[in-house]
């Protein structure tokens, strides 16, 4: 079983997948940061400063642009990649529909990654749905080794149909670890030679029809391809009954049947490609079995491709739950129910939930930001977005959460809503500074031609923070920390046609808070107005040396343990101590950022003189 | 070697994921086969984070209930959400304050990490302060060491990731010295 450890590394499974991009030649790579996709660019982006490769990685200002980007370095004929997380291929969908019908040259891979869960998503949306509405093939990989192995196949499989194909990690296998061996960079040389063609470039309607009649042929071709086709795990089983997984679920089955005692009992065949499910493979299992149990996630698509499902148990039955991820006791379950064996465990419902609840750093200028807001209009309602400071919802600071983008049209929402049955409120939006490049922008300028009255905050820390501190557009920097252009924030926002646009400091919290008043004012005046809460993140080491000298902070005998501060401000350094009642400062958490001198009604949270300690 | 399959429990920014991956990484040092998996996303500012590691012949990432050889806790609160892997022959070796931790057996060992740390000066430490003890057979343990590798492998680990950065693996080396300090060896 000794593995020799010297030609083995430990590789994220998203780190295996940038390792076989480079392996396989990709030569265009673009993406948008997004749990739990993020680490495919940065990995790849690293890997190609180290090695030398002379490639394209880049971060996108959002996954549209990004499958844009990459679709059109295939047409070239190099091979390219578009990595995103499932959210980000909705947003991506436009050119994934037209893609499909067009095809590529190089190999093409639009790696999607699912979170069954959800772990860090607004959905559990299968990746593979979009797959079949667009008509192209998708692979699932069961572990990190399997999700490199399969982006080799996916670029043969590309290049042999000239169809864009999906690869569809799962969290369970994009942020799983494994041991590996190192990437390979072979020589992989193309030169980009774009052949001109209207009819198929550029098609029109009249050719679009035979487009998706050629697509069909494809499918029908790639449902018989021998490379992806389902294939037995326990060769030597025999039964009337068996499995069918896909994924991660496959490799928990695997295990499951071992313990269990059923693996020289009941069959188990591993689905590669669950889109198009391989034709012989369907009508074979239909043929051979009496029962069948279909293990994957989240949706049923293998289970709706097997065309006669009298005998097949799964998510459309019942039989395996369609909400949530499914966790290795949920099989087991299955798996014993199916098989007749009884349940082996009994198992805690919904175990993963309850526990401590994330909530912004220690020093974190999005909880000035939040505090401030709900100072300078404690009865506006407050719309945001995606990202860390989602979380200042833990401070009262945010009332909805959609999608990308959403906080500036929701808040236009709200106005014309409330402007409709005759009632002023104040509307104070926050979106993060890469959130409004990737789709806060076309609704902002929705709200200035409509005459939406609002303030949105952007909060910008310039950095990309939930997902692990990627450049934004106006960082200036390449996805490998190169020099690169940069965009200006305050110009965009003028130029979007907004009148009030001033940038801010939210730890300076009394004139913060008195520019979020101004705000407000000229909102219900004059229209969308725009505050730039600017201050870096505290957890990015790159802007480590922007960062203000800290101050030091103690409380002093006059605190009446009111909770005041660890409620409205719920620093995760202000700790209420149950016994003596009060409120106490935890000194290796604080950041020094003295924003809580400002927050005790009391006054007891006071400076102490920088060198000394507290008196 | 023996398969093992463990649980690393914790808050975002325990350093969770990076005691999981210096197991890993020793386990591959031994030549064994490593499945982890791991928590990233939103649960990393301050909220629940978990990792399994299973090291051997494994090919599903996650452990099941009941089944866990080890549970490594770097926050006490966890150990109620967690102690749900652990297999009835199981130990846990949980960061809680003296008298913090209830209901354990006598398979379930507490240290004070935190308590520990904040003496060393870096609440960073915690998490190597635990593995140190862990790995020094804490009290109620009968083995010598109940993981399936030893501090000094855990050390040239440490050194291989560390390279070049001097200080930084001084004090590793220093907050995992300090955890096995309080063990039995």
């Amino acid at each position: 079983m000794a593995r020799p450890p010297e030609d083995r590394i430990l590789l994220l499974g998203n780190e295996a997948i940038a390792h076989a991009l480079l392996e396989n030649g990709c030569r265009v790579a673009s993406s948008y940061p997004g749990t739990p996709a993020s680490e495919i660019l940065s990995a790849l982006a690293k890997l190609r400063k180290e090695r030398g490769v002379e490639m394209h990685a880049e971060w996108a200002v959002n996954e549209k642009v990004a499958f844009e980007i990459a679709f059109t370095g295939s047409l070239t004929g190099l091979r390219a990649a578009v990595s995103m997380k499932q959210v980000g291929l909705s947003v991506a969908s436009d050119p994934l529909m037209s893609a499909a019908y067009l095809g590529v040259k190089g190999g093409f891979l639009v790696i999607s990654a699912d979170d069954p869960g959800p772990h860090s998503s607004q959905t559990e949306q299968d990746s593979r749905l979009l797959a079949m509405m667009a008509r192209i093939p998708v692979l699932d990989p069961s572990s990190p080794a399997h999700a490199r192995e399969l982006v080799a196949a996916g670029y043969e499989l590309s290049e042999l149909f000239e169809v864009p194909v999906m690869l569809r990690p799962t969290t369970r296998v994009c942020h799983a670890c494994q041991d590996l061996p190192p990437g390979k960079v072979l020589p992989f040389p193309r030169e980009a030679d774009f052949r001109k063609s209207t009819a198929r470039w550029a098609a029109t309607p009249a050719f679009r029809y035979e487009l998706h009649r050629k697509l069909d042929e494809k499918l029908a071709a790639i449902a018989a391809w021998p490379r992806t086709a389902p294939f037995r795990a326990n060769p030597e089983a025999a039964g009337p009954k068996a499995v069918v997984a896909s994924g991660v679920a496959a490799a928990h089955a695997r295990e499951i049947l071992r313990e269990a005692g059923l693996w020289d009992r009941l069959p188990l065949y591993h689905v590669v490609q669950p889109y198009p499910v391989h034709s012989e493979f369907v009508s074979r299992l239909l043929s051979s079995h009496e029962e069948i149990l279909v293990l994957e996630e989240t949706t049923g698509v293998i289970e709706m491709q097997l065309l006669d499902r009298r005998r097949v148990r799964g998510k459309l039955t019942g039989a395996v739950p369609e909400a949530g991820e499914l966790l290795p006791e949920i099989i087991a379950e299955a798996i014993a129910t199916f098989a007749g064996t009884g349940a082996d465990t009994a198992r805690a419902r919904d175990p993963e939930r309850g526990g401590r609840r994330p909530t912004l750093c220690p020093g974190c200028p999005h909880r000035s930001s939040f505090y401030a807001i709900r100072k300078a209009a404690p009865d506006g309602i407050y719309p945001s977005d995606i990202g860390c400071y989602t979380l200042g919802m833990n401070l009262g600071g945010v009332d909805t959460v959609l999608c990308m983008g959403a906080s500036v049209s929701q808040a236009a929402g709200f106005y014309q809503a409330y402007r409709l049955s005759g009632k002023q409120v104040d509307i104070v939006a926050t979106i993060g500074d890469s959130t409004f490049f990737h789709a806060g922008v076309p609704a902002l300028i929705d709200a200035v031609v409509q005459e939406a009255r609002f303030v949105l905050v952007i909060l910008d820390n310039a950095t990309t923070a939930m997902t692990g501190f990627q450049p934004t557009p106006a960082t200036g920097k390449t996805a490998a920390g190169e020099p690169a252009g940069s965009v200006d924030m305050e110009a965009l926002v003028r130029a979007c046609g907004i009148g009030f646009c001033k940038a801010g400091t939210p730890s300076r919290l009394p004139e913060f808070i008195g520019l979020l008043r101004e705000a407000v004012a000229y909102s219900h005046a004059k229209g969308p107005a725009v505050v730039i809460a600017r201050e870096p993140c505290v957890m990015d080491r790159s802007q480590a040396d922007r960062l203000p000298a800290p101050v030091n902070v103690f409380i002093d005998e006059t605190c009446n343990g009111c909770r005041y501060c660890t409620t409205r401000f719920e620093c995760p350094a202000l700790l209420y101590d149950e016994e003596g009642k009060r409120v106490a400062i935890d000194g290796l958490l604080c950041t020094g950022c003295g924003v809580c001198l400002h927050v005790c009604p009391l006054g007891a949270i006071r400076e102490a003189p920088p060198e000394g300690k507290a008196p | 070697m023996e398969r093992q399959q463990i649980v690393v429990s914790g808050l975002g920014g325990q350093g969770v994921l990076f005691v999981a991956r210096l197991l890993a990484d020793a386990a591959i040092r031994k030549g064994a086969g490593v499945l982890t998996s791991e928590t990233h996303g939103m649960a990393q500012r301050g909220g629940v984070v978990v990792a399994h590691l299973k090291v051997g012949d494994f090919e599903s990432p996650l452990v099941r209930e009941s089944r866990a050889d080890g549970l490594l806790v770097l926050s006490a609160e966890n150990f109620r959400l967690h102690r749900r892997f652990l297999a009835p022959s199981g130990w846990a070796v949980v960061n809680a304050p003296p008298g913090g931790l209830t209901g354990g057996s006598s398979r379930v060992c507490a240290i004070d990490a935190d308590g520990l740390a904040k003496e060393f000066g870096n609440l960073h430490a915690i998490n190597l302060v635990l593995l140190g003890y862990a790995l020094s057979g804490p009290a109620g343990v009968e083995e010598e060491s109940p993981l399936f590798c030893s501090a000094e492998e855990i050390r040239e680990v440490l050194r291989r990731r560390m390279e070049g950065k001097e200080k930084l693996l001084d004090a590793s080396l220093a907050a995992l010295a300090l955890g096995m300090k309080h063990g039995k060896r």
